[in-house]
């Protein structure tokens, strides 16, 4: 197989506001890795073969795409999107979304699998009946913006399973605005609903029935929507630069005849003995292919043939993120909240490069590092209280051993007073009695000679 | 026309409309593909094998280029890994390519750890690309790569079997990564026995339930060659950078005196089916294998780990949202309650301490109460004896006095006595 490359094609490119980034040449890529070096090949190794093993592959899963349609009815949407893409997507059997008008704005959304050329494309038109076709048109968005953010929940839930597979990707790639031609400027309605549906879906807008406006009036009316598109700042989708020159040129056509303005058409007509798609008037043919009528053909290369890889990857990589980070950081903030922890909640308010995951590990750090702190500090107070109380204990203990020690050595004193008094007592008692004795001793004898004398009668 | 994946997933309640003229949505794989070439694309090859097996030099040879430094020595204390980055470009292709070689691998005396380092690097880089992919702002798209799409695991040509360290290795790296074991310097091999070993390693990795990478054959333009490349692994393969001029042409080849080993020959040995496969054919089912199956496997693991589980199981949506609530819910909770289980672990202590020292306060009490008893009871001893001996020292006084007294009496008496008979002698000496 050859390898067909033609530069260009979809590079996700720069919008200003929250999750946007600016990637339009390689080398700004190259750039912010390091260290690369370059080599050069000395003889065919093969992986320029790669295109075609992705291509292989791509054709083998097969392609998908999700394009919604929105307008007030009877502005041409179901013949428009037959005449897109060649089939009866809408018919007798399957009536659009003019023929199905319910009281409440719905969003309903039918597939189809088409085939061309060995690539299968599964189609979903999403159409929103009943869209300003009330008396009161206030918040006929709302069931659109409901349902455009439900698939990108459902993208979102499907891709944060812990057991995932393919996922289906539903989300919206692309919404085609039908503008009434009325020739002044945009509606209320018109401008309301693209402010707020601009930055959840790549919008583009389109002149619809534009076999109704000349060419002067469609000029001038193109002019005044664009005036008005950019004094709204609503941001429709934008065409990836490209570093082919005629890719630009292409593109830049394409950006001077903006909104394009479109013709559509279920029936075939001959003219000068050619089968063309067109609207058959008393005063001539309008011809839905020819470029000099209306841009149809532009808006079908563009949306199908060139750009409908570049519609999925800026749904992918800019509104599908927007919705993204909005949504978990409304969690992470939440959760947050709840415990009021606030210190905190400066740090998580630039959510940016943060994963949830990772919060809950720093978070987590944290705690263990105060719990830590906490420790320590309560460790520390414990041992000094215990330091204190056992100090004190010391002290009485010392002062009990202390006055008991006294109180001994004032006993032994007393003691010792005691046996000295009685030693002085049992002297002098002992002494005395002697004494007694002795003086005892002497009367007896005494006694005993005045006995004697007695006796002998000493006295005359 | 084969159901597409796609087509499949849509169930049958889908309808299929003809086409009445050229739509033109044929060009989307072009599409792709245009986006894909401009992004450029990336490739990570993870090289395990001893050291001097000539993982550098295949390299070289497969990207006809000289890539890195010097070889490295058998000193290694422990299995490195050094990873290298190019940027090569092919007509309009730009390939940046990622070789991850491992120093020192098998040099060891003790080999038990070998494969931790190489897990490791490789668990980081599926780590790396799970935090990106996790982060509230991301730019997925635009990352760079460094998961290892493939590993090519060099088996010694000992000609025998796979070495016990190979078979740990691979049992480690086969649910990481996407092995294709080649046998290198396959030239010292002889044509018997290579078939010999190619058998032996084959049975071997199966009986130890090595899943090693095997070609897809889904694909009806490819399933013919893949399948029969698939019989032939492991590639053996020889690795030269040095050119020999064969007939007209300078070829790569290795010289021998008994004849010249040709490179890209295909009956000297297998390089150029492992070059046809590992990057004409298959690099990007590498690539997507390396995404959707270990990269899925690693994640899953991971949010498990963690504590994520899906909230049911296919049928009902799984709000991200709800379990990141309950999950942080449920943290902070854990986290309070650790801290509680800690302050209660303190007041119990304090609890404890303070009866401790309540305890001993009261012994110390009950000590000098009973001293103080003990005390009190010699005092009263001491006090009764004191009392005793002032009894006897009162009685003895007593006594004294009394006897005293009574001498004094007596003296007097006496006095008198011998006055009278001093008296009646006067009186008597008169007559």
């Amino acid at each position: 197989m050859s390898v067909r490359v033609k530069v260009g094609g979809g590079v996700p490119r720069e919008r200003d506001g929250e999750c946007r980034f600016a990637i339009h040449r390689q080398e700004k890529r190259l750039g912010t890795v390091a260290p690369w070096q370059q080599k050069n090949l000395e003889g065919y190794v093969g992986f320029a073969n790669l295109p075609n093993q992705v291509y292989r592959k791509s054709v083998k899963r097969g392609f998908e795409f999700t394009l919604m349609v929105v307008g007030e009815s009877g502005l041409g949407k179901s013949t428009l999107i037959n005449s897109l893409f060649l089939t009866d997507l809408y018919s007798s059997e399957y009536p659009g979304p003019s023929h199905r008008i319910k009281k409440t704005v719905q969003v309903e959304q039918s597939k189809v699998l088409i085939k061309e050329g060995g690539v299968q494309l599964l189609l979903t038109i999403v159409d929103t009946p009943g869209f300003g076709d009330a008396v009161d048109n206030s918040n006929c968005w709302q069931p659109v913006i409901d349902h455009i953010d439900s698939k990108f929940e459902d993208y979102l839930n499907a891709e944060s399973r812990v057991n995932r597979r393919q996922m289906p990707d539903n989300r919206v790639h692309c919404c085609l605005y039908f503008i009434a031609p009325s020739g002044h400027g945009l509606k209320p309605l018109d401008i309301e609903f693209m402010k707020r549906l601009h930055e959840k879906v790549n919008i583009i807008p389109l002149i619809a029935k534009a076999d109704t406006l000349t060419p002067e009036e469609c000029q001038q009316f193109k002019k005044q929507i664009m005036k008005e598109i950019q004094d709204h700042k609503i941001k429709i989708y934008e065409f990836p630069e490209t570093d082919d020159e005629e890719e630009s040129k292409i593109v830049k056509k394409i950006k001077d005849r903006l909104p394009l303005a479109v013709v559509g058409s279920n029936t075939i007509i001959e003219v000068n003995g050619k089968r063309v798609r067109g609207r058959q008037y008393p005063w001539g043919v309008a011809e839905v292919e020819n470029g000099e009528h209306c841009d149809f053909t532009i808006l079908r290369n563009m949306l199908i043939r060139t750009h409908m890889q570049d519609l999925k990857d800026v749904t992918n990589n800019v509104h599908y993120e927007n919705y993204r980070s909005r949504k978990l950081a409304a969690v992470t903030y939440n959760g947050v909240d709840n415990n009021k922890n606030k210190g905190q909640l400066t740090k998580y308010d630039t959510v940016e490069g943060i994963s949830p995951l990772a919060q809950m590990e720093e978070e987590r750090r944290e705690h263990v590092a105060k719990m830590k702190k906490m420790e320590m500090e309560m460790e520390q107070v414990f041992e000094m209280k215990v330091k204190e109380k056992i100090q004190k204990l010391k002290d009485s203990e010392t002062e009990l051993q202390r006055r008991h020690e006294q109180m001994k050595k004032n006993l032994e004193a007393q003691h010792k007073e005691l046996e000295e008094k009685r030693r002085q007592y049992e002297e002098e008692k002992a002494s005395w009695e002697n004494q007694q004795r002795m003086l005892e001793q002497q009367k007896l004898d005494a006694s005993r000679t005045l006995e004697k004398n007695k006796k002998k009668g000493k006295i005359f | 026309m084969a159901a597409t994946e796609i087509a499949r997933q849509a169930g049958e309640g889908v309808r299929s409309l003809p086409l009445s003229g050229h739509v033109g949505f044929d060009s989307m794989p072009d599409q792709l593909v245009n986006k894909s070439v401009s992004h450029g694309f990336c490739f990570n090859i993870l090289c395990v094998g001893e050291t001097g097996l000539g993982k550098s030099t295949l390299m070289d040879t497969l990207f006809n280029t000289k890539f890195e430094g010097e070889p490295n020595s058998h000193s290694q204390p422990g299995v490195q890994l050094k990873s290298n980055s190019y940027e090569l470009q092919e007509s309009s292709v730009r390939l940046k390519l990622t070789v991850v070689n491992t120093v020192g691998f098998g040099d060891q005396i003790n080999k038990e750890e070998s494969y931790k380092p190489i897990v490791e690097f490789i668990d980081a880089q599926f780590e790396a690309y799970l935090q990106e992919e996790l982060k509230i702002k991301r730019t997925l798209h635009n990352y760079h790569d460094t998961r290892i799409h493939t590993c090519l695991y060099f088996i010694a040509p000992t000609g025998h079997s796979l070495k016990s360290l190979d078979l740990v290795t691979m049992k480690k790296l086969d649910s990481k990564v996407n092995i294709i074991p080649i046998i290198a310097k396959s030239d010292a091999i002889s044509k018997s026995e290579l078939t010999k070993f190619k058998i032996k390693i084959t049975s071997e990795l199966v009986s130890n339930g090595v899943q090693i990478y095997q070609f897809p054959t889904d694909d009806e333009t490819v399933a013919e060659i893949n399948s029969t490349m698939n019989a032939h692994l492991p590639f053996a393969v020889i690795g030269s950078t040095e050119e020999v001029k064969i007939g007209n042409k300078m070829m790569k080849a290795r010289q021998y005196p008994w004849g010249t080993v040709q490179v890209e020959n295909e009956s000297h040995c297998d390089f150029v089916k492992l070059r046809e496969m590992l990057i004409r054919v298959n690099m990007e089912d590498l690539r997507e294998q390396t995404h959707t199956r270990h990269y899925e496997l690693y994640r899953r693991c991971k949010l498990e780990e963690m504590g994520f589980k899906d909230t049911d199981p296919d049928s009902k949506p799984f709000s991200l949202q709800e379990t990141y609530e309950a999950k942080r819910n449920e943290f902070m909770g854990e986290l309070q309650k650790k801290e509680e289980e800690m302050r209660q672990m303190f007041v119990q202590r304090v609890k404890e301490k303070e009866a401790e020292l309540k305890e001993a306060e009261k012994e110390l009490h009950e000590k000098f109460d009973r001293l103080k008893k003990l005390h009190q009871e010699e005092k009263k001893k001491l006090e009764d004896k004191k009392k005793v001996l002032d009894d006897e020292v009162n009685s003895f006084k007593q006594r004294k006095t009394a006897a005293e007294l009574l001498q004094s009496q007596a003296q007097q008496a006496g006095g008198s006595q011998t006055l009278k008979r001093e008296k009646e002698r006067k009186n008597s000496g008169f007559l």
